[in-house]
């Protein structure tokens, strides 16, 4: 494999486990934590956030170095960012009802939401600061999205677990209490893979 | 100064253009469902455009199905039982729909979008249901919360309902709505006249059609309306009437005992109309006219609170009190009651105690 491609390689290994966007930066940890109480909604928000980041990165890329660079828009990319990943939301919602109508109304309105996941806005930003080329760019948003989607799902298996034992959970910290204090207990788990990939 | 302007306006301008088509060509593909077939009752079909949900579907193929809310998903009045094609249950769906409802497929017809080829079946009474061009003929006070609205059919058209149907009104977009709703009225008018109806309307504070009907409705403005719905409607039997209302409940009960009235009924009934005070009555007079016409039937209004000048000698008290008063065994009773659910479940239980059964209560609830 050519040194391009082994980088993209790592960056997606990396993207997934050690950088895990959501557990070790704690972006989009709004739908992460309201969605993932069944492990079937999880994964289709998990699946459309793959879509929207992997297309948004790769588009975003373009559009920041063969429109905004050579034109001297640097300072435009907040707003041009937004407005490809709303289109790209508004796109996936119509697949989605099109797909599968009961996960349309069991994401509602988390959905549109995506449009402010700061996840996928803080993906476009990264790749621009850390200067990926355009495959390792690829590979970020596509392994970012995975990590995204991996930590949604496993935190939804376990809160579907959790839900099957009533009254084992302290009263103060039933809800959201105990749903943080997981994440937390994941993000050091996911610390285990640190120093295996290098993203930078 | 006007050259780095134009181009990060043109760049903006440019992306925002690209994505716009984009999105325009996902409307015209992905979300367009192009046509599919609806099959009603396994005999009729209709070919129709995909994409919209069962209700506003059969709604444009002339086939109105109940729905208070206006498709909201809150009025639970637009069930339908479909064979094929909706797929599994909506999470917005949940709520409304019973065990029993569940197993048999029922489904609201608000939420379901029609995305393929449908098999449904709907009870045949509904292909009686049409829509109707109205004007208001005239609009009356009889309190200061409930309007008499008379509406005039057009000539040529004319309605077959039972007394005690409901129909459907439609309000145009105004200040409170950004889209036409419809909301269901009990027809208080004698069935046997068919070319008008009368609706007793009762204002809820910001309402949509309640507000509606207060402040901007006119006479002799054009309404639309459709209808006739409901199975509340008098049973025929020999068995002692009970009926009970308030406010506005009084609708349907007027239609019935039109009704009774027209058809010579000797059955032996009570009337119970509960209000807060004096000024909460309406058409006592007509009340007493039935009480005359109708060889066995009595009004008993009762009032709750009276106002201190209210000179009141009538029963006083809740509605479920005066019925427990009046209704010695419930062996031989129907019931058909009409008004705010709290006032129902409160009567339904008092009923039950005295011994009528159950599946002999009838009511409507304005919910
Ligand atoms: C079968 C049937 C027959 C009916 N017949 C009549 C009738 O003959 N006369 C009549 O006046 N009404 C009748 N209703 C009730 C009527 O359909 C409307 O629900 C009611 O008039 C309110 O409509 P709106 O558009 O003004 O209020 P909406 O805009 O629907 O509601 C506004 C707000 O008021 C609340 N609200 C709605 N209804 C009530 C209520 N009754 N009391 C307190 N709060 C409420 C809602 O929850 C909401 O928050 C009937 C309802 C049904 C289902
Ligand atoms: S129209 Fe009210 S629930 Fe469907």
């Amino acid at each position: 494999m050519t040194e391009n491609g082994w980088m993209a390689f790592s960056i997606l290994i990396a993207a997934i486990f050690t950088d895990n966007i959501l557990l070790t930066n704690y972006l989009g940890m709004c739908s992460f934590l309201s969605v993932s109480k069944e492990i079937k909604t999880a994964t289709g928000l998990g699946t459309a956030v793959v879509f929207v980041m992997t297309c948004t990165t790769v588009i975003n890329w373009l559009v920041y170095y063969y429109i905004l660079m050579p034109l001297d828009l640097g300072y435009l990319y907040f707003i041009v960012f937004i407005v490809v990943i709303a289109a790209f939301v508004q796109l996936v919602e119509m697949i989605v009802e099109r797909v599968s109508e009961p996960l349309y109304y069991s994401l509602g309105i988390f959905l549109p939401l995506i449009t402010v996941n700061c996840a996928i806005l803080g993906a476009c930003l990264f790749m621009i600061i850390r200067n990926y080329g355009f495959l390792s760019s690829l590979a970020y948003g596509f392994g970012a999205g995975v990590g995204w989607a991996l930590a949604i799902t496993c935190m939804a298996g376990i809160r579907e677990k959790m839900a099957k034992v009533k009254g084992k959970i302290p009263k103060g910290l039933e809800g959201a209490g105990i749903t943080l204090i997981i994440a937390g207990i994941m993000a050091l788990a996911f610390i285990g893979f640190s120093g295996t990939m290098n993203i930078r | 100064m006007l050259g780095p302007f134009l181009v990060g306006v043109g760049v903006m301008c440019g992306i925002s253009v690209v994505l716009a088509v984009m999105m325009v060509i996902a409307d015209a593909t992905i979300a367009n469902y192009g046509t599919v077939k609806v099959k009603i009752n396994k005999d009729k079909e209709l070919e129709v455009d995909g994409g919209r949900s069962l209700l506003s579907t059969l709604m444009e193929e002339q086939i109105f199905i109940p729905s208070a809310c206006g498709g909201r998903g809150s009025c639970g009045m637009c069930k339908v039982k479909v064979l094929d094609g909706a797929g599994d249950l909506l999470p917005t769906e949940l709520p409304m729909l019973s065990a029993d409802e569940k197993k048999q497929n029922v489904r609201l017809a608000c939420q379901c979008k029609v995305k393929k080829d449908y098999s449904i079946e709907i009870p045949e009474s509904l292909f009686n249901v049409k829509e109707y061009q109205v004007t208001v003929a005239s609009l009356t006070d009889l309190t200061y919360d409930i309007k008499k609205v008379s509406l005039k059919f057009k000539p040529g058209d004319e309605i077959n309902f039972k007394a005690g149907q409901f129909v459907q009104f439609g309000v145009p977009e105004y200040e409170l709505t950004p889209e036409p709703v419809y909301r269901a009225y009990s027809v208080a008018s004698s069935p046997f006249v068919k070319d008008a109806l009368e609706l007793e309307i009762r204002l809820v504070p910001n309402g949509i059609c309640t507000t509606y009907v207060f402040k901007y409705l006119k006479e002799k403005d054009n309404v639309t309306i459709n209808g006739p719905y409901g199975d509340f409607f008098l049973r025929d039997s020999e068995r002692d009437i009970v009926f009970i209302a308030g406010g506005s409940g009084m609708a349907p009960i007027r239609s019935m005992l039109y009704e009774m009235k027209q058809n010579n009924n000797q059955r032996k009934a009570m009337y119970f109309f509960g209000a807060r005070a004096v000024k909460d009555l309406f058409q006592v007079d007509e009340m007493r006219q039935f009480e005359k016409d109708l060889p066995n039937f009595r009004y008993i209004p009762a009032l709750s609170a009276p106002d201190p000048g209210d000179n009141w000698e009538g029963d006083i008290g809740l509605i479920t009190e005066v019925v427990a008063k009046y209704v010695e065994s419930g062996s031989n009773v129907e019931a058909y009651l009409c008004g705010s659910p709290g006032m129902i479940d409160a009567c339904i239980k008092v009923l039950k105690s005295k011994g009528v059964p159950e599946d002999l209560i009838f009511y409507d609830k304005f919910a």
